[in-house]
């Protein structure tokens, strides 16, 4: 346990260390969430109808710009082999990676969904749950995410084949988001959807620690 | 930032080392009973003190073997001095015994010890202090990193003077150090080192021999891999010669 707080807390000083990195998928969330409503053009009619689409899709995009360097850094220093040696669970370690991926690229879009969602001129009532469905979802974007990371870590275009790999198995989270944001803006309850969500989240904590750090094994030997 | 220590180096070397423990103990586990039971006892009481065995360990790359086939012993309290050419598969063999790698063929029986491990990737981080660096380096191993703790690590790497400096900022000597600053925090682990006395000074050198010396009076194994020119100059060694399979007879034969 002792192991799993230091690497949390080693992660989370590495990314105030390096800022920049840190806010670039937050950028690249605002730019191409703003870039909609030019190419569309501002009706605010339709702008209501796709924001959450659009939100969320830039949020996808955002998350897996910053996924490629989450194991490549441990990878490339040989922080990955002192952990595979140490004699702790190496699930465990990537779990700790992962949450700290989490708080410092999910979370953030969370808390700027708020402004994004005024920005395209959601309907209020929704906002609660488009916020919601942001922190039920970017943490499966980070587990499931980690597992690509984990396979690809060893490959030079790894970036590339992480997007192919992980998309799909994102897919559900998009529509189970999506629909409960467009069910809440018809004031028709969206728990069902906001339900499933976290059973998908609960499955992947569970699952997604075990699958990254055996794809670690193989990617280093 | 950093203030002169008063530093006596055996006390410190005494507060970061543990008492001695008796790796023996955990050694017999892995022993195969069937040889035990053999009639020969006295072979059955010089196995006792065997810690790591390997037999017959083969590892191939492309279908192609790295080395030709290893058996060898270790005791506890050994130091083994692994020898070869460039090429010749050292690494890989230090990989296979961490673990990191899986051998095509053979066996490794280790003990049930933690196993250091410091290769050519240093495993520190560029963008914190050496400090900040050993810091971590204790806490993940377990153990409560006190100032006291770091600052005697700082002191018996002679890294005083960059302690507050980012590791990136360092010369490959001074981050070597740092790194082996790690083997402090793992007294009772199974220490291999791949070429720990590459991009070092003479001091650095000798830095890596004390940390050796005591990790052997420690009854610790350590097995190191060098290609020759710097080798452990003030304690005892066994040395074990690993042929690549490109130099071997077994691959000239082949081509003939």
């Amino acid at each position: 346990m002792s192991a799993f707080i230091s690497l949390l807390k080693r992660d989370l000083l590495l990314a105030v260390r390096s800022r920049a990195e840190v806010l670039q998928p937050l950028f690249f969330l605002l730019v191409v969430v703003s870039l909609f409503p030019l190419g569309l053009g501002p009706g605010p009619a339709l702008l209501a109808r796709i924001a959450a689409g659009v939100i969320w899709i830039a949020a996808l995009l955002a998350s897996t710009l910053s996924l490629d360097g989450l194991f490549r850094a441990d990878f490339d220093d040989g922080s990955l082999e002192q952990f595979l040696t140490s004699g702790h669970s190496l699930s465990l370690l990537v779990l700790a990676k992962i949450i700290a991926h989490w708080l410092t690229t999910g979370l953030p879009i969370v808390l700027f969904s708020p402004l994004l969602a005024v920005w395209l001129n959601l309907p209020r009532e929704a906002l609660p749950v488009l916020v919601k469905s942001l922190l039920l979802g970017t943490p499966v974007f980070s587990l499931i995410g980690a597992i690509g990371a984990a396979l690809t870590v060893g490959l030079r275009q790894g970036g590339q084949l992480l997007a192919l790999l992980i998309f799909p198995l994102l897919i559900p989270v998009l529509i189970l988001a999506t629909g409960a944001v467009s069910a809440a803006t018809d004031n028709i309850g969206s728990s069902a959807y906001l339900l499933w969500m976290a059973a998908y989240a609960v499955l992947m904590l569970t699952l997604a620690p075990f699958a990254c750090a055996a794809s670690l094994r193989i990617s280093l030997s | 930032m950093s203030k002169p220590l008063k530093y006596n180096p055996r006390a410190a070397l005494v507060d970061i080392y543990p008492p001695a423990k008796d790796n023996t103990a955990q050694c017999t586990h892995e022993l195969d009973t069937q040889i035990v039971t053999a009639v020969d006892k006295q072979v059955a009481e010089q196995e006792e003190n065997v810690c790591i065995r390997v037999e017959n360990l083969l590892f191939e790359r492309w279908f192609i073997p790295v080395f030709e086939s290893l058996n060898f012993s270790v005791k506890a309290g050994e130091t083994l001095l692994v020898r070869g050419t460039n090429g010749s598969g050292k690494t890989t063999l230090l990989r296979l015994l961490a673990g990191i790698l899986d051998p095509t063929e053979g066996r490794i029986h280790l003990p049930e010890l933690p196993v250091a491990w410091l290769g050519h990737k240093l495993g520190i981080k560029d963008s914190l202090s050496v400090r900040e660096n050993l810091q971590f380096m204790a806490r993940f191993h377990n153990m409560q990193p006190t100032d006291k703790l770091i600052n005697e690590t700082i002191s018996q790497l002679d890294l005083e003077r960059v302690a507050e400096q980012d590791a990136g900022s360092l010369s490959a000597g001074q981050r070597k150090r740092c790194a082996l600053g790690a083997l402090l925090f793992q007294s009772e682990a199974i220490w291999l080192l791949d070429e720990p006395y590459s991009n070092l000074d003479d001091n650095g050198m000798k830095v890596v021999d004390r940390l050796l010396t005591l990790h052997q009076q420690n009854g610790g194994i350590t097995i190191l891999a060098t290609h020759g020119a710097l080798t452990p100059q003030s304690l005892e060694v066994r040395e074990l010669i690993v042929l690549g399979y490109q130099d071997s007879e077994r691959y000239r034969e082949s081509l003939a």
